[in-house]
C-alpha cells in the first residue's frame, strides 16, 4: 500500500524508531525527568521499608516479658508513615506516566490526521479508511500502552541489575565469570528471537488494519448485503479475514511469549551452575559460605528483572510494529509544496485556459489527451459525453486534486501550478454528486464553507435552496444532528442541503458536477432562480444531463474519450447533427 | 465479561489441561529457590561433592521442566484466546448481518465498527493473558497463606483480616472504572466516526480549505478521547497503590500483634522474620491480582458493548404464513409507515403490479419513493396495511426466499474492493455467461472491454477507481446477473447519459420481460414506457396510470413532463 517510503531501511532500524518515539517523549521532558527521579524515590523507600521491620523485629528480639514496647511502636508508626508516603509517591507516579503517555497519545493522533489534511486525494482513493482508523485507535493505544507501563519497568530493571552486577563482582570475581557465558548467551537469543518475531508481530498489525478495511465496507453496505441475501458469503469472507487476524496474532502471541520463558531457563541454568561451582569453590576454601549466600542473593535479584526485561519485550515487539505503521503514515508523501514563489490567486476574473492536457491515473491508460478550452470571464462551460469519457477528472484537474502529466491549465493567465493550492480552491465553489455532510446540526452543514455565518443567511440559502421547509419538519429545525446515513433524508435532500452550502460562498468560479442529479425536476425548477443567482458573474463549469442546465450554456463541451469532440452551443451542435445530436435525442427513445 | 464466559466453555478442559501444565512450571520455578536454599543451607555443610553435583541436577532438571511446560501453558493459553476471539468475532458479525435497519441506525455504522474490532481485541488481550497470570499469582497467594498459617495461625489470621478490605476496595474501584471505560469507549466511537467523515469528504474539505478547521475538529474529540481515558486509568491506577498501602498496613499490625505475643511467650521472633519473607510473596500475588482486575474491568466494558449488540432481539420477525389468491405479482393494500413513529413518511399506498409490468416511481425528493422499495424488500416492517409478493404477505416470506426475488440498485449503492466480475456476482453462484450477459444488458460491457484484464479489473474500496456513470452500471449488472423475479432501480441511473440510459431500458425491456421492474427515478424519459406510474408527493400518491393518462389527469406530472422535454415530448404522444 505504501509505495513512497522515505527511508525503507528506516522502518527495520528499532534504533529509528526509537528515535522518532522518543522526539515525542522529548516535548514533556520536564514530565519524564520527575517521573524518573519519583522512580528512584519510590525504589529507595521500598528499601527502607524492610529495613524499618528489622529494627522493629529487634525490639521484639529480646523476647518473653523483654519487648521494647516503645520502640515497636515507633518503628511501626515509621513504618506506617513510609507505607504512607510510598504509595502516595508510586500513585503519583502512575498518574504521571498516564499523563504523559496520553498526551503523546493525543500528540500522534493529531499528527496523524494534520497528516491525513496533507496527503493528496490518491491516497484516499487507493487506502480503506479502515485501516487508516486502526493505526489512528489501535496502533497508537499499542504504542503508548505499552509507554506508560513498560518504560517504568525498563528502568527500574535497570537500576536493580547494574546494582547487584557491581555487588557480584564485588564479593566474587571468578563466580560472575558464569554471567559472562550466561548473559551473552540470553542477549544473543533474545536478539534472534525478536528477529524471528518481528515480521510476527507486522502482521499482526498489517492483519487487523485489513480486518477493519474490511469491516468497515462491509457493514456500510449492509443493504446491500441484505438485499442480495449475502450474509453469508460475507460472513464467509469475514471467517477468513477474522481467521488471519486471530492466527496472526496468535503466532505473535505464542512465539513472543516464548522469551520469558527460554531466558528464564537460562537464567536458572546459570543459578544451578553458580551454586553448583560456587559450593566447590567454598569447599576448596576460595570463597566463605556468608559470601556464597549473598552472592547467590544478588544472583538473584539481578536474573529477576532480567526474566521481567525478557517478558516485556513482546509488549515492545508490538509497540514497535504499531509505531512503524503509525511512521509510515506519517511519512507518506503529501501533496507537493506549492511550488516557490507560488502566488496567492486574487481578484479572481474567472478566464480559464486549458492547454495540450494530458493525464492518467495509472501509467498506460490515458483518460484526457490533448485537452483545449478556452473559457471568458462569467461564462457558462456545460461539459456533457458518456460516463467515463473524463469529465470528472477534468474537475480534479481544474482543483489540482491531481496533476496533469503534460499541459497546463492557466487561471486569469496564470499558470495554476505556480498559485498556491489554498487560493486556487478557494476562487472554486464546488457542488459534487457525491453530497458529503457530517455529524453536526443542519446549521453547520450549511455553514461550512463559510466562516461566522450567521442564522439569518444560513436560513436565506436554505430557502432558495427549496430545502428551508423541510428542515423546519425536523424536530429541532437547524439545530438538528444530522447522523450519518440517517434514515430520513434522502439523497436529493442531502444535495440541496449541499447546494445551500455553495450558496453562502462567494467565489468567482463554480463547478457543479451532477450537482442536482437525484433532485426531482420540478423542486430542480423552484431552486432555478437561486442557481441562476448562485452562477450570476461567475465562471461555471456545469456536469449534468438534464437539458434545463445544458441548454442555456455558453458552449457545451463534448466529451468522449477524454478529448473534445464538438463543440458550440445546443443549436449549433443539434444542427451538426453529431455526436451531441445523437446523445440528446436519445432521451425520446 | 458474563456474557463471555458462556465463549470459553467449550474451551473448559483445554484451559484447565493448560492451567494445569502451567501448575507444574510454577511449581518448578518456585522450587528452584527453594532447592538452591536447601542446598546451601542444608547441603553444602555436610561437605559431599556427589550430593551438590545430585542436587546441581535436580536443578537444572526443574528448570528444563519449567521452560516446557511453560511454553506449553502459553501457546496453549494463546490458542484458547485465538479461538474464543474468532468465536465471538463470528457471532458479533453474524449477528450485525442479521440487524435491522432499525437497530443498524439506533447502534450507528462507526460504533459497530469499532465493536467488531477494537472491543474483540480487548478481549482477545484479556482471555490471553488472564488465563497466562491467572495461575502464579493465585499458587502464590495461597500458598503464601498455607506456608504462614502453618507458621504461625494466629499472625496469619491478623493479616487475612485485611483482606475483605482490600476485596472492598478492588470491587469499588473496579465498580467506578468499568462505566469510564465504557464512557471511553464511546469517545473513541466518536473520534473514529471523524476519522470516517474526514476521508469521506476530503474532496469537500480541501476544495474549501478546511483542513484547518478539521484538524481543530479532530483535536476536541482527540482531547474528549485523551481526557476520558486519563480518568479512566488515574482511577484504576489508585488500585495498585491502595494495595500495597493496605498490605503493608497488615504487616505493621502483625508485627505489633507479634510483639504482644512474644511478650507473653507464645511466639518466637524467629518466626515473625520467617513470616515477613513469606509476606514479600503474598504482597506480589495480591499486586499481579489487582493487575489482572484492571485488564478485567477493561474487557468488561467490552464484553458489555458487544454484548449489547449479541443480546439485540431479532425485530424483524417471520409471521405464519399468510397466503391469498392474486392474479397480482406485487400488492401494495393501504401502506402506512412512518420511520419516527409521529409524523407518516408514507400515507395510504395502494397498486398492484402484475407479472412483468414495469412500474415508475415520480415524485419531489424526499416524498417517500425510496420508502417504498425499503417495505418491500421487508428494511422495515409497515405501520399498517399490507404488502404482497404472489399473493404471500411478506411478513411471512422466509429472509432468504424473501431477497432471493430481487435485483435491486439503491441511491447510495456499494461496490466492494474485489474483481468487477466478483462485484457482479456478490457471492452468488453465477456463470460467467450470466456475469457477461448481464454486463452487455446494463451497457457496462463497453468499458469494461475497454480494461485490460476486463471483467476480472480489480476495483478499489467503494469503487473510487470508476467514474460515476461507471460504477452505476456495475450495480446494474449485479441486479440483473441473475435473472431476478422483481428488479428495482432506485434512481440508478441518475449518472447515465441518455442514450446510455434508453438503450439500458431497451435491454431490459427485451431480455427481462417476465421481470416486475420497479424503477424510481427523476427523469421522466426513464420512466415514461412504464405499464404504470406512480406520482407521490409527501408520502400519498398522487396520480398513478401510465403515460398517456396521467399527462391528462394529474397536473404535476404534465408540468414535470413538459419541464424535462419541452414541447418534443408532449406532442409525441
Amino acid at each position: 500500500m505504501n509505495n513512497n517510503q522515505k527511508s525503507p531501511e528506516g522502518y527495520t532500524n528499532r534504533l529509528y524508531l526509537v528515535k522518532r518515539i522518543w522526539k515525542y517523549l522529548y516535548q514533556h521532558k520536564w514530565l519524564l525527568l520527575c517521573a524518573f527521579l519519583l522512580t528512584l524515590g519510590s525504589n529507595l523507600l521500598v528499601l527502607v521499608g524492610p529495613t524499618l521491620s528489622g529494627l522493629a523485629i529487634d525490639a521484639i528480639e529480646p523476647g518473653k516479658g523483654a519487648v521494647i514496647f516503645e520502640k515497636v511502636f515507633f518503628y511501626s508508626g515509621l513504618m506506617i508513615l513510609f507505607y504512607a508516603v510510598s504509595s502516595s509517591l508510586s500513585y503519583i507516579l502512575s498518574v504521571m506516566m498516564i499523563r504523559l503517555s496520553q498526551q503523546v497519545s493525543y500528540n500522534m493522533r493529531q499528527d496523524i490526521t494534520e497528516k491525513l489534511m496533507e496527503l493528496p486525494i490518491s491516497y484516499f482513493d487507493r487506502t480503506q479508511t479502515g485501516d487508516i482508523i486502526s493505526r489512528i485507535s489501535y496502533d497508537v493505544d499499542t504504542l503508548n500502552a505499552s509507554l506508560s507501563t513498560d518504560l517504568l519497568q525498563i528502568s527500574t530493571s535497570f537500576i536493580t541489575v547494574i546494582g547487584s552486577f557491581v555487588m557480584m563482582l564485588l564479593i566474587s570475581p571468578p563466580l560472575v565469570i558464569i554471567f559472562l557465558f550466561t548473559i551473552p548467551a540470553s542477549i544473543l537469543f533474545t536478539r534472534y528471537r525478536t528477529r524471528v518475531t518481528r515480521p510476527m508481530f507486522k502482521r499482526r498489525s498489517a492483519k487487523l488494519g485489513e480486518l477493519n478495511g474490511f469491516v468497515e465496507e462491509v457493514v456500510s453496505g449492509q443493504k446491500t448485503i441484505k438485499a442480495y441475501h449475502q450474509e453469508q458469503t460475507m460472513l464467509e469472507r469475514f471467517d477468513q479475514k477474522n481467521n488471519d487476524a486471530v492466527e496472526a496474532y496468535y503466532q505473535a502471541d505464542y512465539y513472543g511469549s516464548m522469551n520469558g520463558p527460554f531466558v528464564n531457563f537460562i537464567n536458572n541454568i546459570s543459578l544451578s551452575l553458580i551454586s553448583v561451582f560456587g559450593t566447590l569453590l567454598f569447599l576448596f576454601g576460595h570463597i566463605s559460605l556468608g559470601n556464597l549466600s549473598s552472592f547467590v542473593l544478588y544472583s538473584r535479584k539481578f536474573s529477576g528483572p532480567i526474566n521481567e526485561m525478557a517478558n516485556i519485550i513482546s509488549e515492545l515487539q508490538s509497540a514497535m510494529a504499531a509505531a512503524e505503521r503509525i511512521f509510515r503514515l506519517l511519512d507518506e508523501a503529501p501533496e507537493p509544496e506549492d511550488a516557490p514563489g507560488a502566488q496567492e490567486l486574487s481578484n479572481v476574473q474567472g478566464h480559464v485556459s486549458v492547454q495540450h492536457l494530458n493525464f492518467s491515473y495509472t501509467p498506460g491508460v490515458p483518460i484526457i489527451q490533448n485537452f483545449n478550452l478556452e473559457v471568458a470571464p462569467g461564462s457558462l462551460i456545460a461539459i456533457v459525453g458518456p460516463t467515463g469519457a473524463g469529465k470528472t477528472t477534468l474537475i480534479n484537474l481544474l482543483m489540482r486534486f491531481y496533476d496533469p502529466q503534460a499541459g497546463r491549465i492557466l487561471v486569469d493567465g496564470h499558470d495554476i501550478s505556480q498559485i498556491t493550492r489554498k487560493s486556487l480552491r478557494a476562487a472554486y465553489t464546488m457542488v459534487l454528486q457525491d453530497t458529503w455532510l457530517f455529524s453536526g446540526t443542519v446549521f453547520q452543514n450549511i455553514a461550512y464553507g463559510k466562516k461566522n455565518a450567521t442564522m439569518e443567511e444560513v436560513v436565506a440559502a436554505a430557502k432558495a435552496a427549496k430545502i428551508h421547509s423541510y428542515i423546519m419538519q425536523l424536530p429541532q429545525g437547524y439545530n438538528t444532528v444530522l447522523t450519518e446515513d440517517g434514515v430520513n433524508i434522502s439523497k436529493g435532500q442531502k444535495q440541496m442541503l449541499t447546494i445551500a452550502r455553495a450558496m453562502l460562498i462567494n467565489s468567482k468560479m463554480l463547478i457543479l458536477d451532477e450537482a442536482t442529479s437525484n433532485v426531482d425536476t420540478q423542486t430542480e425548477q423552484q431552486i432555478q432562480q437561486a442557481m441562476q443567482s448562485l452562477m450570476k458573474g461567475k465562471t461555471c463549469f456545469v456536469i449534468a444531463h438534464r437539458l434545463s442546465t445544458i441548454q442555456n450554456a455558453d458552449q457545451i463541451l463534448v466529451v468522449n474519450k477524454g478529448s473534445v469532440v464538438e463543440q458550440g452551443t445546443h443549436s449549433q451542435l443539434l444542427a451538426k447533427q453529431g455526436f451531441y445530436a445523437q446523445l440528446y435525442n436519445s432521451q425520446f427513445q | 465479561m458474563k456474557r463471555i464466559f458462556p465463549y470459553l466453555k467449550p474451551y473448559l478442559w483445554a484451559m484447565s489441561l493448560g492451567l494445569t501444565i502451567k501448575f507444574v512450571g510454577t511449581i518448578m520455578d518456585l522450587l528452584l529457590p527453594w532447592l538452591l536454599s536447601y542446598l546451601i543451607d542444608t547441603v553444602v555443610p555436610t561437605q559431599s561433592i556427589p550430593m551438590v553435583l545430585f542436587y546441581g541436577g535436580v536443578m537444572v532438571i526443574c528448570s528444563i521442566v519449567a521452560v516446557v511446560t511453560n511454553i506449553q501453558a502459553n501457546r496453549m493459553a494463546s490458542r484458547v484466546a485465538r479461538d474464543v476471539t474468532r468465536t465471538v468475532r463470528h457471532d458479533l458479525f453474524q449477528k450485525i448481518s442479521l440487524l435491522s435497519c432499525r437497530q443498524v441506525d439506533a447502534f450507528t455504522i462507526p460504533s459497530l465498527e469499532s465493536r467488531l474490532t477494537s472491543d474483540t481485541y480487548n478481549i482477545h488481550q484479556v482471555v490471553g493473558r488472564m488465563q497466562r497470570l491467572g495461575i502464579r499469582a493465585p499458587i502464590l497467594l495461597l500458598g503464601g497463606i498455607v506456608v504462614t498459617l502453618t507458621l504461625e495461625p494466629v499472625l496469619t489470621l491478623v493479616l487475612l483480616a485485611i483482606l475483605p478490605v482490600l476485596g472492598f476496595v478492588v470491587y469499588k474501584i473496579s465498580q467506578k472504572g468499568i462505566p469510564l471505560y465504557t464512557r471511553l469507549q464511546q469517545a473513541v466511537d466518536k473520534m473514529v466516526l471523524d476519522v470516517r467523515e474526514n476521508a469521506g469528504g476530503i474532496r469537500v474539505i480541501k476544495a474549501l480549505s478546511k483542513m484547518d478547521y478539521e484538524k481543530e475538529q479532530f483535536s476536541q474529540v482527540n482531547a474528549e478521547v485523551t481526557k476520558r481515558e486519563t480518568t479512566a486509568a488515574t482511577v484504576m491506577a489508585a488500585s495498585n497503590p491502595l494495595m500495597n498501602l493496605f498490605l503493608n498496613l497488615g504487616l505493621t499490625l502483625v508485627i505489633v500483634v507479634g510483639a504482644y505475643r512474644v511478650n507473653s511467650g507464645l511466639t518466637q521472633p524467629g518466626k515473625i522474620i520467617a513470616f515477613l519473607t513469606y509476606f514479600t510473596i503474598i504482597l506480589n500475588a495480591m499486586l499481579s491480582i489487582t493487575r489482572m482486575f484492571i485488564m478485567y474491568s477493561k474487557g468488561s466494558a467490552s464484553a458489555v458493548r458487544i454484548g449489547e449488540v449479541l443480546d439485540t432481539p431479532e425485530d424483524l420477525t417471520i409471521l405464519p404464513e399468510d397466503k391469498i389468491e392474486t392474479p397480482y405479482h406485487i400488492t401494495f393494500n393501504d401502506v402506512c409507515f412512518s420511520y419516527n413513529k409521529t409524523q407518516n413518511n408514507l400515507e395510504n399506498i395502494s397498486f398492484a403490479l402484475k407479472k412483468g409490468e414495469t412500474l415508475g416511481i415520480l415524485g419531489a425528493t424526499g416524498c417517500g419513493k425510496t420508502t417504498v422499495i425499503n417495505l418491500l424488500i421487508r428494511f422495515y416492517d409497515v405501520d399498517s396495511g399490507e404488502i404482497r409478493i404472489n399473493g404471500q404477505n411478506v411478513n411471512s416470506i422466509p429472509f432468504q426466499q424473501l431477497h432471493q426475488k430481487f435485483g435491486i440498485v439503491f441511491q447510495n449503492d456499494v461496490l466492494f474492493a474485489d474483481t468487477i466480475s466478483e462485484n457482479i456476482a456478490f457471492g452468488r453462484a453465477l456463470h460467467s455467461s450470466a456475469i457477461e450477459a448481464a454486463a452487455r444488458y446494463a451497457q457496462a460491457s463497453g468499458f469494461i472491454d475497454q480494461l485490460e484484464d476486463g471483467l476480472e479489473h480489480p476495483l478499489t474500496a467503494r469503487g473510487t477507481n470508476l467514474s460515476g456513470g461507471q460504477k452505476q452500471r456495475v450495480l446494474i449488472s449485479r441486479a440483473l446477473a441473475a435473472q431476478p423475479e422483481i428488479l428495482v432501480l432506485d434512481d440508478s441511473s441518475s449518472a447515465l447519459d441518455y442514450k446510455t440510459d434508453a438503450q439500458l431500458r431497451q435491454a431490459i425491456g427485451e431480455h427481462f420481460q417476465k421481470t416486475t421492474t420497479i424503477i424510481v427515478a427523476q427523469r421522466i424519459s426513464s420512466v415514461m414506457q412504464a405499464d404504470h406510474i406512480m406520482v407521490l408527493e409527501e408520502g400519498r400518491i398522487l396520480g398513478y396510470g401510465a403515460h398517456s393518462q396521467l399527462m391528462e389527469s394529474c397536473a404535476s406530472y404534465r408540468e414535470i413532463a413538459k419541464s424535462q422535454m419541452g414541447g418534443g415530448a408532449a406532442n409525441e404522444q
